[in-house]
């Protein structure tokens, strides 16, 4: 009797948890293809909406999702409606593996688009070769995304970690000569990496310090760098962390000029974490790759508000909502490029042959042999707290090519904000 | 030897949070034995409920105030609607219900204020004074000690010298004589709860804004840190747990500086061990091992 | 869809102290798993992929909360400790697995070495009751991201380690396979646990429970037994984390927070204190829960609920079931037939 009771009680537990997810669609499509049908294409990702890396990051994923919205509105991508499924891993590698299962097993999405995380996205890749789903424009700037013989269907995204250390590198040895300058960096890829970028144009640094995102006190890392008379500070942090090691430098009165990746230089995450030390920003400089918020008068930026409004409830509007919405202004030139037979080879054969044209300030670097993301960035100066251009953009790559300016014309939106076939 | 004086400073003050927060538990251990492992969450309720009010208002003190008061009545509500009904014949049944309220509570305030890192102020400034270019306390450490301070001498004062405090100390140790006697065994425990919440509280209001900001899980390490401050001192102390803080955060403060604070955890569990295997009562115990 | 709970009822021991045990003839712990074996393999095939890696994660999670059961229900030792003992099943089954490539030899070296960290940890708990040793292994649980770091050059901190695996045999699609290794663990562990616990053992870790003073009096070596109670607790999980590191492919600290920690003390509350039929119940509810509450959250379109709603749940569960049936679920069933039972 008991026994039967809780098996029966189990069934019913274990159906409910199916039953929600077996509504997503194989396909009717053109060639069987998982997750494509006439009408529609389905897109997953992974990403932190709760847990300590969530702040910030969280709005990516809805920011992509409301620009997938605005061209659904205006008719779709040859025909087919884009469905984002964003899930939840709360940055966990745990959950990641569960929830990337879950997109491509149960909702059988055709692709996984712009997957958040180094040490989360790291544990999918090879289960997202086996299952040969395109892997595309990862989320981090880890040069793992970049092993076209590995896993030729993973592409990424951000300017590798090291292309920006060289980049922040020689604003330091053109701006700053003669001053000393340290590293504070998150001890992973992206700390070791940025510094190694750093340290290929200015040399050894004077002094490096590394924290952990589960310990939140860096005084003694500030400490150790006031003591050892820094001027400048290069920092390879996440934004929490920035604003951590700001605000604690100011504690101890030491005031170097701080110099900061991308990942961890957004000024209004960085702002909203310093709160009344948000002045604390003035003059920080860091790299951005994408347009500005602030920059009213470009089409990108336009396009992107008007986005944001129709579709994003008027989120916030940051550099996660810029980002998110590049992400996804990409994925659409990708799809469009694919063409209308769409399978999964076509994809990532589109994205190999590149030639997109989109808000980025410089190319992708994306071909047969190379998968990695933007080959450089721009400096970026906080001024009366808000960011502004510094010179001109700049492209490298992660080995030895030296750091050049880059010349090319920035691309504008088309009409309708929607790209092209 | 600046940095050593610096730490020594910064320890200091970080120490007296979790002194605070020690005593915390340490009243309600002393009222009820029970560990409230819940303690963390509930202080940072109490914390997001000042920050509303703050952000309100524009008060930093409105808002610590109303914390503090929050606090206690969280803690009233905890003890007089779940605690009370557990069954105490074995001790892992009030951790194992304190371990639910932290992930109920955790969870609504996630619901409620989002999982991200809300700034939250500091009442003064947090730069310290150079003395001979060597930083050494902040206004806001001299606001920790004052406040900690008080609460300590406030304590010792209920306890030793008021009638309430006797009663409650009665309550805790000889409950069914108390009754006897006319002692409201039950108000005294809740009364217990309510002083210990309002404690906990206070060390969350203080230890917050220095680090990365208002988090559903903001307390998790500091109540470990706490826990051990407890421990140390042997749950059954009050100076004890007092002592306990400051150990805690003078070892912590120096093994970050001195040799990297990745190491900070492990520590923490090294003197657990020390301590606990040479005197499992804690330093200030007085009976051998209580078998709790 | 029916699923895989009977064959867990193989425990012999679902008397907390609490509820009255049933004077019913039992089958042997062999036989029950055996049927349990014949009715997973058969789901394997029925279920799809993605309902067959739950069902993996199902069996990980059995062999940990099999395991804890057996050291907090049925010796009283409260860990909070054991996703840090998951950890160290995991890495160590990283690491070598990286080295040697080969699967069973580098589960081997899991066992031993959280036998190992199950022994001193054992050793330390032995002396301590209560709060303190929930203290104890609080400051271990959180000691695994501390560890990470600071040995960095073998751990790779916060970012961890990936897993080389050969794939799995042609004719078996990989969460197939993943179902299998992980069921199979799962039941020799409680095939394992199941006849130690009908035992001397498991009597002497029930009079250590009840009465420390009476065991010593009846010969019992209360550290000894204890001690032992923690090592065999502590293999189980090192399995189940050895298992999370073959699921997953990779390893890192974020894979085992606290909340692991107190989720797996959850599911051994809710499944019924000292019970490995309960163990499984927790198992089956740490997989299914969380999926419940995102689905959920999905629905109403509310990020802030999809998180943190699960949290809720458990929580509430764990308060509800602590105060009104500290039976557990599993206890549940029985209550209700001797209810109708004594009302005929």
């Amino acid at each position: 009797m008991k026994r039967t009771a809780t098996t029966v009680l189990a069934v019913v537990l274990l159906a409910t948890a199916g039953c929600t997810n077996d509504g997503g669609g194989g396909g009717t499509g053109s060639a069987n293809v998982p997750g494509v049908t006439d009408s529609s294409v389905i897109v997953g990702t992974h990403m932190p909406l709760t847990g300590p890396a969530a702040a910030g990051y969280s709005k990516i994923a809805p920011a992509t999702k409301a620009y997938f919205d605005y061209v659904n509105k205006n008719g779709g991508v040859h025909g087919r409606k884009i469905e984002y499924k964003i899930k939840d891993d709360g940055y966990n590698p745990a959950n990641t593996q569960t929830v990337v299962r879950e997109l491509v097993l149960q909702d059988k999405v055709f692709a996984v688009l712009n997957g958040l995380g180094t040490p989360t996205h790291t544990g999918v890749l090879d289960f997202l070769k086996t299952n040969r789903v395109p892997d595309l424009f990862v989320a981090s700037g880890s040069r793992s995304w970049n092993q076209a013989d590995k896993y030729p269907g993973t592409f990424g995204f951000n300017p590798d970690y090291t292309v920006e250390g060289k980049i922040l590198g020689t604003y330091v040895k053109e701006n700053l000569a003669g001053k000393k300058a340290c590293f504070l960096g998150q001890d992973d890829d992206f700390g070791r990496d940025s510094l190694a970028g750093i340290e290929k144009i200015l040399g050894s640094v004077a002094a490096k310090e590394s924290y952990v995102t589960s310990n939140p006190n860096v005084g003694p890392q500030m400490g150790a760098l006031k003591a050892a008379g820094c001027e400048v500070v290069l920092l390879a942090t996440v934004p929490g962390f920035t604003a951590l090691s700001i605000g604690t430098a100011a504690k101890i009165a030491f005031k170097p000029q701080f110099v900061v990746s991308n990942v961890g230089a957004d000024p209004t995450t960085v702002g909203k974490a310093l709160g009344a030390g948000a002045p604390l920003m003035e003059g920080l400089v860091a790299t951005n790759y994408l347009p500005l918020t602030t920059d009213e008068a470009n089409p990108w930026i336009q396009l992107f508000k008007k986005v944001n409004a129709e579709h994003n409830g008027n989120a916030e509007f940051d550099n996660n909502t810029v980002y998110g919405m590049s992400v996804g202004y990409l994925f659409v030139q990708a799809l469009q490029a694919a063409g209308k037979d769409l399978t999964r080879d076509k994809l990532t054969e589109a994205v190999k042959k590149n030639g997109f044209q989109g808000p980025g300030l410089v190319p992708l670097r994306f071909s047969a042999t190379d998968h990695s993301g933007y080959g450089g960035a721009q400096l970026t100066k906080v001024v009366g707290g808000k960011a502004a251009w510094v010179g001109t953009p700049y492209t490298t790559d992660d080995k030895d090519a030296p750091v050049t300016a880059y010349q090319g014309q920035a691309a504008t939106p088309p009409q309708n904000g929607v790209p092209a076939a | 030897m600046s940095q050593f004086i610096y730490l020594t400073f910064d320890g200091l003050s970080r120490g007296l949070v979790y002194a605070a927060f020690a005593l915390a538990l340490v009243l309600i251990w002393r009222a009820a034995r029970i560990v409230n492992f819940a303690q963390g969450a509930m202080a940072v309720a109490a914390v997001y409920v000042a920050y509303s009010v703050t952000n309100a208002t524009g008060s930093y003190w409105l808002g610590f105030v109303v914390a503090l008061l929050a606090g206690m009545v969280l803690g009233v509500t905890v003890e007089r609607v779940v605690m009370r009904f557990v069954d105490h014949s074995s001790p892992l049944n009030g951790v194992v219900v304190a371990l639910g309220l932290v992930l109920i509570l955790q969870g609504t305030l996630g619901i409620l204020y989002g999982n991200e890192y809300l700034p939250v102020e500091t009442p003064f400034s947090r730069d310290a004074f150079e003395v001979g270019g060597v930083a050494m306390l902040s206004r806001y450490d001299l606001f920790v000690i004052g406040a900690v301070g008080t609460v300590v001498v406030a304590l010792t004062l209920l306890f030793t010298r008021t009638a309430v405090g006797l009663r409650m100390r009665a309550a805790a140790f000889a409950p069914d004589v108390s009754r006897l006697l006319g002692v409201s065994v039950g108000g005294m425990l809740t009364l217990g709860w309510a002083l210990a919440a309002a404690a906990g509280s206070l060390a969350g209001m203080l230890v917050v804004p220095t680090e990365l900001g208002l988090h559903p899980t903001a307390m998790d390490v500091v109540f470990v840190s706490a826990f051990a401050a407890a421990v140390v001192g042997g749950l059954d102390s009050p100076i004890g747990a007092v002592v306990g803080g400051l150990v805690v955060g003078l070892l912590l403060s120096y093994v970050s500086g001195y040799i990297d604070v990745t190491v900070t955890p492990m520590a923490v569990l090294a003197l657990l061990v020390v301590v606990l295997l040479g005197k499992p009562g804690g330093l200030f115990s007085s009976s051998k091992a209580r078998v709790a | 869809m029916t699923d895989v709970k009977p064959k867990a009822s193989a425990a012999p021991v679902p008397d907390t102290g609490l509820i009255v045990p049933k004077r019913r003839r039992r089958p042997h712990p062999v036989l029950v798993i055996a049927i349990g074996a014949v009715v997973v393999v058969a789901l394997t095939y029925v279920l799809p992929p993605f309902r067959n890696y739950q069902l993996a994660t199902v069996g990980a999670y059995f062999c940990v909360t099999a395991g804890l059961t057996v050291l907090t229900g049925l010796n009283g030792q409260l860990s909070l400790g054991h996703g840090a003992l998951m950890a160290t099943g995991a890495y160590t089954l990283a690491l070598t697995q990286n080295k040697f490539m080969n699967l069973p030899f580098s589960f081997a070296v899991a066992i031993l070495v959280t036998t190992a960290a199950g022994a001193v940890i054992g050793l330390a708990a032995a002396r301590l009751r209560g709060p303190y040793l929930a203290g104890l292994t609080l400051a271990v649980a959180i000691v695994v991201p501390s560890v990470t770091s600071t040995f960095d050059e073998t751990f790779n901190s916060d970012q961890g380690l990936s897993v080389v695996l050969d794939p799995p045999p042609e004719a078996f699609p990989m969460e197939q396979w993943q179902a299998w290794l992980c069921w199979s663990a799962a039941l020799v562990v409680v095939l394992l646990l199941a006849l130690l616990v009908r035992g001397r053992f498991g009597r002497d870790l029930r009079a250590v429970r009840d009465d420390e003073t009476a065991a010593r009096l009846a010969g019992i070596n209360i550290a000894r037994t204890q001690v032992l109670a923690f090592v065999v607790s502590a293999v189980c999980a090192g399995v189940a984390g050895a298992l999370f590191a073959v699921l997953a492919q990779s390893v890192s600290p974020g894979a085992f927070p606290l909340t692991l920690s107190l989720f797996l003390i959850m599911a051994i509350v809710i499944g019924g204190l000292g019970s490995l039929f309960g163990a499984l119940w927790g198992a089956v509810l740490l997989v299914v829960l969380p999926t419940l509450s995102q689905s959920v959250g999905e629905q109403t379109g509310s990020q802030r609920l999809e998180g943190n709603l699960a949290l809720i749940v458990f929580g509430v569960v764990l308060v509800v079931v602590m105060l009104a049936a500290p039976g557990g679920l599993a206890s549940i069933p029985s209550r209700i037939t001797r209810l109708i039972r004594r009302n005929r």
